[in-house]
C-alpha cells in the first residue's frame, strides 16, 4: 500500500495526524523535533529518601514521580490509573503532603521524604487505616486503594491541620472529620468499584479512634 | 460433575464458612501494595522495555502510508511495529473489529503501530514522531440518524411476541407510549489495559489483565497464528473490568509482536485516553415502550422496540430482554434493531442487555403507575409473575420480586414519599424519591478446578478463574473450606493462570456461582479419594469438620490422607437445562431519594437502599460491595455518563477520567443493602446466584424516578444533567 507517489505527497501538504502523533508539515520541523527530543532525553542525578531509605537515581528528566517509583524502585503498589492527575491511583506523600505522583517530576523531589503504600504497613502489620480499609471492605479490585489510603492518611493531618475544604461551613472554627467533610476531601480519588461507602466508614473509624 | 438435578442437601448448606462474614483473603496484599497488577510484573533477571502504542487519527478509512523513520532514528529506539508492515493478522473470535494488522481503520484510535524504546520516556516521545498519510472515508457515527437504516440482526432472538399485542394494545383501557435514550458509557475500570510479553524461543509467556483468561489464550494464538499451548497467559490481580477486559485487547497484541521484534520482554499500556476509543463501549440506544393496561393496574399489553449501533460484524443492545420476563401481560412483543455505525467497538460492558433496558423500562413503568393513578409499588406488585410470560409452562426457579419491593418500601420509609410530584421542599432542596425493580438473568457457565491436599493439611486449589473485584478469591477459599472442613487459612488460592483448569472467568454475573460451583466439583472428587485413602467406605456418609474426617465413632486426621503424598483432584461442573426448564433470575428493588437544587437544577444522592433476592449470599461482606459497586455505577449512568459522540469526525471526545464523569467520594451518600434469605437449588450445588450485575440493574432509573417525584419534570434522555432539568424547575423568587 506504499507507494512511493502517495508518499511524496504525503510529505508536502496532506499529512493528518493524529491525537497522539505530532502534525509534521515540513522536514524543517521534523528536524525541530528531532533536536527537542534529543534534547529533552537528558537525565539527572536524583537523591532522595522513599519510605526512609536514601534512594539515588540517574533519571531521564522526563520521568514522573510516579514512574521513578513504579519503574525504576520497583514500588508498584502507587498505581497509574490515568497519568494525568485525573483519578488519584498514584497518591503518596511527598514530605507528608499528598500528591498526585503522575503530575510531578521526580527531579522536583531532590532531597524529599517520600512515603507509598508499601511505607505505611506490610501484610502481618498493616498500618491502621489499611486495616480499617480490609474490616470495612474499602475495596474491590484495589487498584485505586493504595490512592485511597494514602490521601486519607494524609487528609486527616489536613483537617488536624485546620485546613478548611470547600464544605467548610464556618472558617473560624476548628475543621471537623463529617463523613461530608471526608466525602469532599476524597473526591480526588476515583473508585471506579465504586467502594466509596465503604471507604468513608473506614476513613470515620480511624478519625474517631485518632480523636 | 454434571448438574441436571435440583441440588440436594449437601455440605455447603453447613454454612459455617460459606455465607460467613469473612474478610478478603487477599484484602493485606491489595491494601499494602503487595497485589500485583499486569504492568508490575518484575523479575529482575528480565530487562523490560517499553512499548507505546500509536492510534489511528480518522474513524474510517485506509492507511496510504507511514513514515516511521524519525521514530525508528529517536533515542533509545529498538524497533516499530506498523499496522501495514505487518499486514493482515488473523482476529480472535470474540472481537468484533480487528486489534492490529493492515491497513484499513475501523474506528478512531485503532491501534496502528507500537514503538518500542528502553525507556517510557523514550517511547512515548518517539510514538510522537510516527507520520501517517491516510486516505479518510465517510462513515456513519449518529445513531439517531442511522435508526432507519437499522436491520434485524441475524443472530440471537431480535423479535419475540406472545399473544397480539396491537389488538390488546389498541383496545387497552389506559394507553402509554414513550420514548427513551441511554448514551454510550464507558467502563472506565482504574486500572487501564496492560500487558507484559516475553517469548521464549516460540513460546509466549503474557502477563495481563484479563476477565477470561482462556478466550485470551485462544484469540491471542489465533492473531500470532501460533499455537495455543505455546501462549501461556497470567493475569492474578485485574484491576476492575467490568466487560472491558473480557476480550482480547490490543495491549497484549502489541506486546507480544512488539517483543518478538525487538527479542526482548516489552511492557505494554494502553494510556488512559485510549481507553474509550481504543477498546469497547457500551452501546447507546433508542428505546421505544408502549404499556397498555386495565384500570385496576393489570398489564394486558407490552412492547418494547430498541435500536443500537456497531461496526459491521457486531450486535446490538439486547435492551429488551428483561421486558420478556420482568411483568405479566398476555399479550406483548419485543425488537431489536442494529444499525452500522463506525464508531469504536460496541460490546458488553456490566449488565449488557439489562442495564440500558431497566433504565427506560423503569421510567416507564413509573409513568404508567401515575397514568393509572397507582403507587408506583403497587403496581409492580400487581404485575408480577411467577412464570415466564412468553411460555407460562415455565416457571421461575425462584423469585421475590415482591418480597424486595415490600421490603425495601418498609425500610425505606416509602410511606413517606410526596404522592405530588414536587410536593416537598427543604429549604433549596426539592426532595423526592424513586423506586425501580432490579432484574438480572442468571447465567450457568461451566466451570473447573483442581484442588490439591498435602501433608500439612493445606488445601490449595487452581483454576484460571478471575477476582475482577469481585472476591473470588476468598467465596472459592470458603467453598474449598467447607467442603473439606478446614478453616479458610489453610486454604491457598491460585487464580488467573493459563496453566490451570479452564473456569467460567468473570463475566455476566455467573462467575461467583459458577467458579465455586466447579471448586465444590473438584472438592467432592477429593473427598471421595480421601476417603479411599483413608479406608472409609463410602464418602457420602463421611463429615468432613474440624480437620478431621468422620463416619459414626471413626475419626481420622484429614493431613492423614495426604501423609505419603499429595491427594490431587480435578473436576468441571457442567450444567444440563435446568436453566431450559426453569427460567433462572436475579430480583431486586432499588430505592433512591434525591435532593435537586431549586435554583441550579443540581442533583444530590442523599439515601440509597437496594433489596436483592439473589439465591445464597456465599459471603455477605464482598456480595454487598458488588451491589454498593453497582449502585455507584448506577448513580453515574443516572448523572453523569456520557460518552459524547463527534458526528462528523466520528470518535468520543471525552476520552479521559476529568471529561467522562464517574462518581466521586462527594456524589455518593452512605449505602444500604438487605438481601433476601434464599437459596436456588435449580442453579448449581451452591444454590446462589449471581449479584454483581443485579446491583445495577434499575438504579439510573430509580433516580430518574425520584427526580421526577422532587421535580415534576421528566427527563428520558440519560444523563440527567441539570441543563434538562432546570427550565421546568419552580420559579425562584
Ligand atoms: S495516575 Fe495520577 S492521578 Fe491518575
Ligand atoms: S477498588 Fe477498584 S477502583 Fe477502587
Amino acid at each position: 500500500m506504499q507507494s512511493p507517489g502517495a508518499l511524496e505527497i504525503s510529505r508536502r501538504d496532506l499529512l493528518v495526524a493524529s491525537a497522539a502523533t505530532v502534525t509534521v508539515a515540513s522536514t524543517a520541523s521534523l528536524s525541530h523535533f528531532q533536536t527537542s527530543t534529543a534534547a529533552a532525553s537528558q537525565s539527572t542525578k536524583i537523591s532522595f529518601t522513599v519510605n526512609g531509605e536514601r534512594r539515588e537515581l540517574q533519571l531521564d528528566n522526563r520521568t514522573t514521580l510516579l514512574d521513578a517509583l513504579r519503574e525504576h524502585l520497583h514500588l508498584t503498589g502507587t498505581k497509574k490509573g490515568c497519568d494525568h492527575g485525573q483519578c488519584g491511583a498514584c497518591t503518596v506523600l511527598a514530605d507528608g503532603r499528598r500528591v498526585n505522583a503522575c503530575l510531578t517530576l521526580a527531579v522536583m523531589h531532590e532531597g524529599e521524604d517520600i512515603t507509598t503504600i508499601e511505607g505505611l504497613g506490610q501484610p502481618g502489620s498493616l498500618h491502621p487505616m489499611q486495616a480499617a480499609f480490609v474490616e470495612h471492605d474499602g475495596f474491590q479490585c484495589g487498584y485505586c486503594t493504595p490512592g485511597q489510603i494514602c490521601s486519607s492518611v494524609a487528609m486527616l493531618e489536613e483537617i488536624k491541620a485546620n485546613i478548611p475544604s470547600h464544605v467548610t461551613g464556618d472558617l473560624l472554627a476548628p475543621a471537623e472529620v463529617t463523613p461530608a467533610e471526608i466525602r469532599e476531601r476524597m473526591s480526588g480519588n476515583i473508585c471506579r468499584c465504586g467502594a466509596y461507602s465503604n471507604i468513608v466508614e473506614a476513613i470515620t473509624e480511624i478519625a474517631g479512634r485518632k480523636a | 460433575m454434571r448438574f441436571d438435578t435440583p441440588a440436594m442437601t449437601n455440605p455447603i448448606d453447613q454454612g459455617k464458612v460459606v455465607g460467613q462474614r469473612i474478610h478478603r483473603i487477599d484484602g493485606p496484599l491489595k491494601t499494602t501494595g503487595r497485589a500485583v497488577y499486569a504492568y508490575e510484573w518484575h523479575d529482575s533477571n528480565g530487562r523490560y522495555v517499553y512499548g507505546y502504542i500509536v492510534g489511528s487519527a480518522i474513524a474510517k478509512g485506509r492507511i496510504r502510508s507511514m513514515d516511521v523513520s524519525a521514530a525508528r532514528n529517536a533515542p533509545g529506539v529498538l524497533a516499530v511495529v506498523t499496522s501495514d508492515g505487518i499486514g493482515d493478522l488473523k482476529k480472535g473470535k470474540y472481537n468484533t473489529a480487528k486489534l492490529f494488522g493492515g491497513t484499513e481503520i475501523q474506528h478512531y484510535h485503532q491501534a496502528i503501530a507500537v514503538v518500542v524504546a528502553e525507556t517510557f520516556e523514550e517511547a512515548r516521545a518517539a510514538a510522537a514522531l510516527v507520520k501517517v498519510d491516510y486516505a479518510e472515508e465517510k462513515g456513519a457515527f449518529d445513531l439517531e440518524a442511522a435508526k432507519d437504516t437499522a436491520v434485524k440482526p441475524e443472530e440471537g432472538e431480535p423479535d419475540s411476541a406472545a399473544g397480539d399485542f396491537d389488538a390488546a394494545f389498541e383496545t387497552a383501557a389506559v394507553k402509554f407510549d414513550q420514548t427513551y435514550t441511554t448514551p454510550d458509557q464507558s467502563h472506565a475500570m482504574m486500572e487501564p489495559h496492560a500487558s507484559i510479553a516475553a517469548w521464549n524461543g516460540d513460546e509466549l509467556t503474557v502477563w495481563t489483565s484479563s476477565q477470561m483468561i482462556d478466550w485470551w489464550r485462544t484469540d491471542l494464538a489465533t492473531t500470532l497464528g501460533i499455537d495455543k499451548e505455546k501462549v501461556h497467559i497470567m493475569s492474578p490481580f485485574i484491576g476492575g473490568g467490568f466487560g472491558c477486559k473480557l476480550f482480547l485487547r490490543a495491549d497484549a497484541v502489541l506486546a507480544a509482536l512488539a517483543a518478538r521484534e525487538a527479542k526482548r520482554p516489552v511492557k505494554v499500556a494502553l494510556p488512559r485516553p485510549f481507553l474509550m476509543n481504543n477498546t469497547t463501549h457500551r452501546p447507546a440506544t433508542i428505546q421505544r415502550i408502549r404499556i397498555g393496561a386495565e384500570r385496576d393496574g393489570r398489564i394486558t399489553a407490552i412492547a418494547h422496540e430498541s435500536w443500537s449501533g456497531d461496526l459491521p460484524g457486531g450486535g446490538p443492545e439486547v435492551a429488551v430482554q428483561q421486558t420478556r420476563l420482568l411483568y405479566a401481560g398476555a399479550n406483548r412483543m419485543t425488537a431489536t434493531r442494529l444499525a452500522t455505525l463506525d464508531l469504536p467497538e460496541g460490546n458488553a460492558m456490566r449488565a449488557p442487555g439489562e442495564a440500558p433496558g431497566m433504565m427506560a423500562l423503569e421510567i416507564a413503568i413509573d409513568e404508567m403507575a401515575e397514568r393509572l393513578g397507582r403507587d408506583p409499588v403497587d403496581f409492580r406488585i400487581i404485575n408480577d409473575t411467577q412464570v415466564d410470560p412468553e411460555k407460562p409452562e415455565r416457571p421461575f426457579s425462584h423469585r421475590n420480586l415482591v418480597g424486595c419491593l415490600r421490603t425495601g418500601a418498609e425500610r425505606f420509609g416509602w410511606q413517606d414519599r410526596s404522592k405530588q410530584p414536587g410536593g416537598r421542599r427543604e429549604g433549596n432542596w426539592l426532595v423526592g424519591m424513586g423506586v425501580a425493580s432490579a432484574f438480572r438473568n442468571n447465567l450457568l457457565v461451566p466451570s473447573g478446578a483442581r484442588v490439591r491436599l498435602d501433608r500439612e493439611g493445606i488445601v490449595t486449589v487452581e483454576t484460571d478463574m478471575t477476582d475482577i473485584g469481585t472476591g473470588s478469591y476468598t467465596i472459592i477459599a470458603q467453598t474449598a473450606a467447607e467442603m473439606l472442613g478446614v478453616p479458610v487459612d489453610k486454604v491457598a488460592v491460585s487464580l488467573g493462570d493459563s496453566r490451570f483448569p479452564v473456569s467460567s472467568g468473570s463475566g455476566g454475573q455467573f462467575g461467583g456461582n459458577c467458579s465455586t460451583a466447579g471448586v465444590y466439583a473438584a472438592c467432592v472428587k477429593l473427598r471421595e479419594a480421601v476417603a479411599q485413602k483413608l479406608g472409609f467406605n463410602s464418602p457420602d456418609e463421611l463429615t468432613f469438620s474440624g480437620g478431621e474426617v468422620r463416619a459414626g465413632d471413626r475419626r481420622m486426621p484429614l493431613a492423614q490422607a495426604a501423609s505419603d503424598e499429595a491427594l490431587v483432584a480435578e473436576d468441571r461442573i457442567e450444567f444440563g437445562d435446568l436453566d431450559k426448564t426453569h427460567q433462572q433470575s436475579t430480583f431486586g428493588a432499588h430505592f433512591v431519594e434525591v435532593g435537586v437544587d431549586v435554583a441550579t437544577g443540581e442533583t444530590r444522592i442523599r439515601r440509597m437502599l437496594a433489596v436483592c433476592g439473589a439465591g445464597r449470599i456465599l459471603n455477605p461482606i464482598t456480595a454487598r460491595s458488588q451491589v454498593i459497586g453497582a449502585m455507584t455505577m448506577g448513580v453515574g449512568g443516572a448523572l453523569s455518563e456520557e460518552l459524547v459522540v463527534d458526528t462528523e469526525r466520528g470518535f468520543f471526545v471525552n476520552h479521559d477520567l476529568a471529561a467522562y464523569e464517574v462518581p466521586v467520594h462527594a456524589d455518593i451518600p452512605h449505602q444500604e443493602v438487605i438481601f433476601l434469605d434464599e437459596s436456588d437449588p435449580m442453579s448449581s450445588p451452591m444454590k446462589a446466584k449471581g449479584i454483581a450485575e443485579l446491583g445495577l440493574c434499575g438504579v439510573a432509573a430509580a433516580v430518574a424516578n425520584a427526580i421526577y417525584n422532587a421535580t415534576g419534570v421528566r427527563v428520558r434522555k440519560y444523563p440527567i444533567t441539570l441543563d434538562k432539568l432546570i427550565n421546568g424547575l419552580p420559579e425562584v423568587s
